[in-house]
């Protein structure tokens, strides 16, 4: 697929996936190509193993080795008690008190099965007992759309749980994202929702060698820098940090220098992070696939206003998003359902007024 | 307290039907127990019920009636206050099904789990909050239990989950799993009304809770009207205790303290035993409206509110139980009424005299575990704090 490409090119290695290959070299290579998919399957090993009480459950999650094969291998490995087939109950069964469950939605679609439990039980819950019933969960699977899915299967919830207190939602993009956020959303006493995505889990990316330890966590709340840049920020979640990457490397080329910022986390948003770079570069696009009603750019904009970063914009921020309707199924429809790389280029150059 | 009368020297106590061994009426001449015929269950994909026979022991019968007459008063003192607006929001009172959660009470261990819907007063005194701490909590004070953050409807002690809006079912289930993964014979008591008994949850709840022999009571509290709407308005079937289809239930007299914890008894061996999840259905009634907004009396008859007081009123009951089986005297019981007066006089001056939760606490409790952590107020300029 034209994503893997771009990813291989980025990371300097013109090689199939390289496994590592110690009988060529004395010490291990310093960095491993990874999938997204392989990452969160090893996040969730070390976790498993790390702490008895955590579990996973979910719809085809044991036998059948994940819908989308993320628990590969974990059934054997750790057996009925750990990790558990559910019938089709997207209300699973919560409060595992005590316990620290992974509830696995065979997609965030799924989720509005049981949306009451989340937000009414799981969010609020630590709240309305004044400290005294935490609820250490975690709620994950892909989100937003995958591809030729249609419009009940495609729709992104990063707004409708980043709404809410009490929740923690994160967004991650490579395979260091998903690792790192995920360990964080095992080991957090907190509700988690991890929303992952379908059309990242097949893509290889580099995992650093401190990315490869045990203990790698990537701390819930803070975005990160992909790209330095002085001409214009973009911030982007999930999918879309790899489409403001490209979109990056073709504007260097005109000589337009993006910072790229991952949000990775959701809520609570790194607002500061943006800020600090939109006083350097006065221009802020945001992209993400969601629609842009009460979306995640909303949100932004508003943040943005209301804080330092107002005072150096030289344009209003743009909002770059899916389109305001439901997913459709033909592909060229689809295509131009969601953000392209284009959209983006086109974007900066209208903010920047070029 | 009352002096505890010594009565242990009655080592003939009869066992058949209701002895009185009579001398003189001190207090040194309770009957120590006696043994009672209950009504019998009916059973459902079970081949024996809850045995019908049962002895009830003087200490027993007095902790019930004072436990009972506990809640009644608190629960009548709440609808005082709701009146005198000090009590605000919704209040769902329990007054008149008592039996129920005195008598599951009675029969499981407070290492056990339980978790229930709206109506949940009764359950929190019962799983072990103080008369003082419930009350503060509905007028919305400091020193309520979930120190005036959760209200009427979501208060929560040990082992005690709520106290839900809509039900807890789901989440009663998943206790059970936690129950079962660690492995320490507890079990989850998971109540619902025969309104949410039609909810499709429900139902997805009994099928994993079958699947994986959890170790769940699920109860039914069936008072016969959801809000306004009676039971034939309702359900398909009014046969609560067999909608479990393919988990075994008994359908139980819920105003008779004796039939609940018999029944809750048996239920209890049943989960532990491994067998799985049991269902019982407790019929059982609400003197006031569904809320302090439902005056009660649109749907239902006031002939039929005063019929269910005089012939099935829990406390009656058993208060008729020990009198004619000389297990307590007049003049005990009504010691124990005015004790609990004060107790619930008390509670209510500390509820409206305590303090309301400090402008502080606002933001608190979002999540566990955290450092301080900033929260947007109403305005981009009012920046709170957050403390776990």
């Amino acid at each position: 697929m034209a994503a893997s490409l771009r990813c291989f090119l980025r990371s300097g290695k013109n090689t199939v996936s390289a496994l590592q290959r110690r009988d060529f070299h004395r010490s291990a290579p310093a960095a491993v190509q990874m999938t997204v998919r392989d990452a969160l399957n090893q996040a969730m090993d070390e976790e498993l193993e790390r702490d008895e009480r955590v579990f996973l459950l979910g719809e085809e999650v044991a036998q059948y080795d994940g819908a989308y094969k993320v628990s590969r291998g974990l059934w054997k490995k750790y057996g009925d008690k750990r990790i558990i087939d559910t019938p089709i109950s997207e209300i699973n069964v919560l409060l595992q008190a005590g316990l620290r469950p992974i509830c696995e939605f065979m997609t965030f679609n799924f989720s509005m099965q049981a949306i009451d439990q989340i937000i009414n039980s799981a969010a609020k819950t630590y709240y309305m007992s004044a400290g005294l019933q935490s609820v250490p969960i975690v709620f994950r699977g892909p989100n937003g759309a995958s591809a030729g899915v249609a419009a009940q299967h495609s729709q992104c919830f990063a707004a409708w749980y980043g709404h809410c207190p009490g929740l923690k939602v994160v967004s991650p993009w490579n395979s260091e994202d998903a690792k790192g956020l995920l360990k964080s959303a095992i080991r957090d006493e907190n509700p988690v929702v991890v929303l992952e995505n379908e059309l990242l889990y097949g893509v290889p990316f580099e995992m650093s060698e401190e990315a490869q330890s045990k203990d790698f966590t990537i701390p819930i709340g803070k975005a990160k820098i992909e790209r330095q840049g002085n001409s214009i920020t973009l911030v982007a979640h999930s999918r879309y940090v790899g489409h403001c990457l490209d979109a990056a490397a073709v504007l260097a080329k005109e000589g337009i220098e993006c910072e790229v910022i991952n949000l990775r986390t959701i809520r609570p948003m790194d607002v500061e992070t943006i800020e600090t770079s939109v006083m350097k570069t006065n221009h802020l696009v945001t992209v993400e696939g969601g629609w842009p009603q009460f979306g995640i750019g909303a949100e932004i904009c508003a943040r943005i206003m209301e804080g330092p970063a107002f005072n150096y914009l030289d344009s209003p921020v743009t909002r770059v998003t899916g389109v305001d309707i439901p997913m459709p199924y033909a592909k060229i429809l689809e295509d131009h359902s969601l953000p392209q790389v284009k959209d983006i280029i086109f974007s900066v150059k209208k903010t920047l007024n070029i | 307290m009352l002096a505890i009368i010594s009565n242990v020297l009655r080592a003939s106590a009869q066992r058949n039907g209701a002895a009185v061994i009579m001398s003189a009426r001190t207090y040194a001449d309770f009957t120590t127990q006696a043994t009672f015929e209950i009504k019998k269950c009916d059973v459902f994909k079970l081949d024996e019920g809850p045995a019908t026979q049962v002895v009830l022991t003087r200490d027993e019968g007095l902790q019930y009636y004072r436990t009972m007459q506990t809640m009644r008063r608190m629960e009548l003192k709440a609808d005082q206050l709701y009146k005198q607006k000090i009590i605000r929001g919704f209040c769902h009172l329990y007054d008149g099904q008592e039996a129920c959660a005195v008598g599951i009470e009675a029969s499981i261990n407070l290492s056990d789990h339980l978790i229930t819907a709206y109506r949940a007063h009764g359950y929190t005194y019962t799983r072990g909050g103080t008369v003082k701490e419930i009350m503060a909590e509905l007028t919305g004070r400091r020193g309520g239990i979930a120190k005036g953050k959760g209200g009427s409807m979501h208060m929560y002690c040990k082992h005690f989950y709520g106290g839900n809006g809509i039900v807890g079912v789901p989440l009663g289930a998943g206790v059970a799993l936690a129950c079962k993964y660690q492995g320490n014979n507890e079990l989850c008591v998971c109540l619902y009304g025969d309104g949410a008994a039609n909810q499709g949850q429900i139902f997805e709840t009994y099928n994993m809770a079958a699947l994986w022999k959890l170790p769940v009571i699920f109860i039914c509290e069936n008072n016969r009207y959801g809000m306004g709407t009676s039971v034939e308005r309702a359900a398909a079937s009014t046969d609560y205790f067999k909608r479990g289809e393919f988990i075994p239930g008994l359908r139980v007299d819920g105003m008779d303290v004796l039939c609940v914890r018999e029944a809750t008894r048996f239920a209890a061996d049943h989960c532990r035993s491994g067998k799985g999840p049991i269902l019982m259905e407790l019929q059982t009634y609400r003197y006031h409206g569904h809320s302090m907004s439902d005056p009660g009396v649109s749907y239902r008859t006031r002939e039929e509110i005063q019929e269910v007081r005089s012939k099935s009123d829990p406390i009656s009951m058993l208060k008729d139980r020990m009198l004619s089986n000389n297990m307590a005297s007049v003049e005990e019981l009504k010691e124990i009424d005015v004790e609990v007066r004060k107790e619930i006089e008390d509670a209510a001056q500390f509820a409206t005299t305590d303090p309301e939760p400090p402008l502080e606490e606002l933001c608190n409790h979002i999540f566990c575990d955290m450092p301080s952590l900033e929260v947007r107020g109403t305005n981009p300029w009012a920046k709170l704090k957050s403390v776990s």
